[in-house]
């Protein structure tokens, strides 16, 4: 089964070898691996995208948080989340076609960002089945290459839960609230 | 002793200090009483340091291999982290297998290493290796020093590393160039690791649970690991024993932690247990494992493993517990804390039944060898027993006499029987009993080997010499691979190759006269006990036994790699 993992890690060097280490040495593949700083400058967020049954990857899980420089480490295969990847699509195009690709775009809400006589690319975001489903629409125009990010996700806060009058109440209590200095770190 | 008292830093505080003496200082702040190292051209400088400013006792081995196992079996036999110092290079790679080995049995180790200067790192530089990058997946945590400003906040993380939680190696890459900087030295009170927060206090409701399907068992047992011994839990774990009257089996890390003369001890489980170990864990209803990988040596096919029983499974290390044993009620924490928590909650059983049972099967299937005429492992080992009256510290290597020691010596206290049971290394007896001889005083030292692990390491001879350590080393030379060789007479053709038969074995007296230790060569039984009282008896100096065993010998119980109790072999001559 496919897992994503989002994993907050110090940012030192050396930490993307011992989480790539451990994958490794288990014998276990990551299909994706992104890595960016968050909102604070001495914290890394990394998204990993793995594939394992539930044994293997509570294993896996429970070695990450075994090591010194993770500081949290969620599945959040089992919650809702949102997960997005971009790719840049340069795709060969011709007088004839270069209207097709640019309505193919538009459909998957794709950008042109840049243009040439042979040639335009293409940045398009979102889950990684409609990446898959864009490059299959365009690979008969002929892909000159290709460049995909892995995914990178957040839980997501609303679940789809109805709320009780009591609790919205006291969600407009909260927001009516001026930010503090906690409530902005969050 | 004084040293608690005067705090030999108090004046190097807030000043500027070498890079170099920031280092010796750190060490005094830890405590450290005693270092392993092998001298190379990049550690002089610290070795020096260290004799100039501080009362730290160096230990200098002849292989660097000799050093991380001396500092292995110096943790494991006081519980206080061991020291490494290695040279850049070939002197830190020749580290590996000691720390892969100590990662494996959870043995607090802070190892240092020098390394080129920081702009030559990655230019393949003389003496150059990553040993950060070769260490990672044997240690519990590695750093390079980047800066003299993190030198001191490093030192003191790696001690709090290697020493809390499930212990382990922890590797210190200290660059030349950073040493020979200036610094303002003072020492960090507190480590300040975000990441890393082991768990002591286990859950009360968790505890709750298990002492619930305690109480409602009628054939408990606990199965004792390493971990207990780590958690100081002894005086906890016999409470708990009599308190819900179990019987305890214990794995080999764990020998000594339950005496094995107690009515209620049932001697080592696993491979090579004793028959009713394996034979009371199959039946049980109730598996209490405590501090325990619960390792396949242990447990053998993980499907068949205790199949009646409810499992508890205590232990520090999140990741242990339901690796290879599914357990229905996890325990995270403290064994002692644990127990200590636990035991209140617990009742009697009134298993009089179960224990009988058990007594049966202990008069049905002892452990037992066919004493003859030239000399056999388990009878010097017996003997070694009566002679020690179990107060000794007891070394071994890797082989069928480990297993022998494990099964007949009856280990009575806890960190006196030292074993590479992980990684099981050969050739690790002899160095980790430097170790061992450097810091217990007061009970003998014996190193148990077999002739082909004893010449792995065998040039720490030369060390046992030089510091003159009182270490009894015992070689048993049946000029074969022992173990490989039943192995081979059991899984596959009996046909031994000229790799398992030893010719070429040197006479192990010669090399001990070479070295200039006195050494004995015994070639029948009935020289064995006299022997070892006069080795014993010479208690000031190393004395080397060659016993001349017989080879056609194998070790059982046996139970199969992958199998359960039903495969049991019990030979039986």
């Amino acid at each position: 089964m496919r897992h994503t993992i989002s994993i907050l890690v110090e940012n030192k060097f050396g930490v993307l070898t011992r989480i790539a280490g451990l994958f490794s040495a288990k014998g276990y593949n990551i299909e994706s691996i992104s890595v960016g700083p968050t909102e604070d400058p001495s914290i890394s967020r990394m998204t990993i995208v793995t594939n394992g049954d539930d044994d293997q990857i509570e294993q896996i899980i429970k070695h990450l948080n075994k090591l010194i420089d993770i500081l949290k480490v969620v599945d959040l295969t089992n919650e809702p989340f949102v997960e997005r990847e971009l790719a840049l699509i340069k795709v060969k195009v011709n007088p004839y076609t270069r209207g097709d690709v640019i309505q193919i775009s538009d459909i998957f809400r794709a950008k042109v960002v840049d243009i040439g006589p042979t040639t335009l690319t293409v940045e398009v975001t979102g889950k990684s089945d409609k990446i898959t489903a864009m490059i299959n629409m365009l690979a008969p125009y002929g892909i000159v290459e290709l460049a995909r990010t892995g995914a990178v996700a957040l839980k997501r806060e609303f679940k789809g839960e109805v709320y009780s009058s009591k609790e919205i109440k006291l969600i407009k209590k909260k927001s009516r609230q001026k930010p503090t200095e906690d409530t902005e770190k969050g | 002793m004084e040293k608690s008292k005067t705090n030999p830093n108090k004046d190097s505080y807030g000043k500027n200090l070498m890079g170099i003496e920031i280092f010796v200082r750190s060490l005094i702040e830890e405590n450290v009483e005693v270092i392993f190292s092998c001298p190379g051209n990049a550690v002089l400088g610290i070795l020096d340091a260290i004799l100039e400013i501080s009362e730290i006792k160096i230990v200098l081995t002849r292989h660097e291999l000799g050093a991380v196992f001396s500092a292995s079996g110096y943790a494991r036999a006081t519980g206080k982290p061991g020291v490494v110092l290695a040279s850049s290079g070939p002197g830190a790679s020749n580290l590996v297998t000691g720390i892969a080995d100590a990662n494996m049995d959870s043995v607090p180790l802070v190892i240092f290493t020098a390394q080129v200067p920081t702009k030559l790192i990655g230019n393949e530089t003389f003496q150059e290796v990553d040993i950060v990058g070769i260490t990672r997946p044997i240690t519990k945590h590695n750093f390079l020093v980047t800066k003299i400003e993190e030198l001191t906040n490093i030192i003191k993380s790696a001690f709090y590393i290697a020493t809390t939680g499930r212990p382990g190696p922890v590797l210190v890459d200290l660059p030349r160039d950073i040493l020979a900087e200036k610094f303002t030295f003072d020492y960090p009170e507190k480590v300040n690791l975000r990441g890393y927060n082991p768990i002591y206090s286990a859950h009360s409701g968790q505890i709750k649970r298990a002492a619930e399907i305690i109480n409602n068992s009628s054939r408990p047992v606990i199965i004792a690991g390493g971990g207990v011994i780590i958690s100081n839990a002894f005086g906890e774990l016999r409470e708990l024993a009599r308190r819900i009257n179990s019987p305890v089996t214990t794995t080999l890390m764990g020998q000594g932690v339950y005496p094995e003369d107690d009515p209620l001890s049932l001697g080592m489980l696993g491979m090579h247990g004793t028959w009713y170990a394996n034979t009371t864990v199959n039946e049980s209803d109730c598996v209490i494992a405590i501090g325990s990988r619960l390792d396949e040596r242990v447990t053998g096919d993980f499907n068949k493993f205790a199949p009646k029983a409810k499992k508890i499974h205590i232990d520090i290390d999140p990741a242990s517990i339901s690796k290879n044993v599914k357990a229905d009620v996890p325990i995270v924490g403290d064994v002692k804390d644990a127990l200590k928590k636990l035991i209140p909650l617990v009742k009697n059983l009134n298993n009089e039944e179960w224990l009988s049972q058990i007594k049966k099967w202990k008069n049905e299937h002892p452990l037992k060898y066919k004493a003859t005429d030239k000399v056999c492992v388990q009878f010097v080992i017996e003997k070694l027993r009566d002679l020690t009256g179990a107060n000794a510290v007891i070394v071994t290597d890797v082989g069928q006499f480990q297993m022998w020691t494990a099964q007949f010596f009856k280990f009575l206290y806890p960190r006196t029987h030292i074993t590479s049971g992980g990684l099981g290394t050969m050739g690790f007896s002899l160095p980790a009993s430097i170790g061992v001889a450097t810091a217990i005083k007061d009970r003998p030292v014996i190193s148990i080997n077999g002739n082909r692990g004893f010449q792995i390491n065998l040039q720490e001879l030369a060390t046992i010499k030089a510091y003159n350590l009182p270490i009894k080393i015992l070689i048993f030379n049946d000029e074969h691979i022992d173990i490989t060789r039943q192995w081979q007479e059991l899984h596959w053709r009996k046909r031994f190759d000229e790799i398992l038969i030893d010719s070429s074995c040197p006479d192990f007296t010669k090399i001990a006269d070479a070295y200039g230790i006195q050494s004995f060569k015994v070639e029948w039984a009935s020289d064995v006990e006299p022997t070892l009282k006069k080795a014993l008896a010479l208690k000031d100096k190393p004395v080397l036994i060659e016993f001349k065993t017989i080879y056609e010998e194998n070790i059982y119980p046996y139970i199969p790699i992958g199998g359960s109790v039903s495969d049991i072999i019990e030979g039986g001559k």
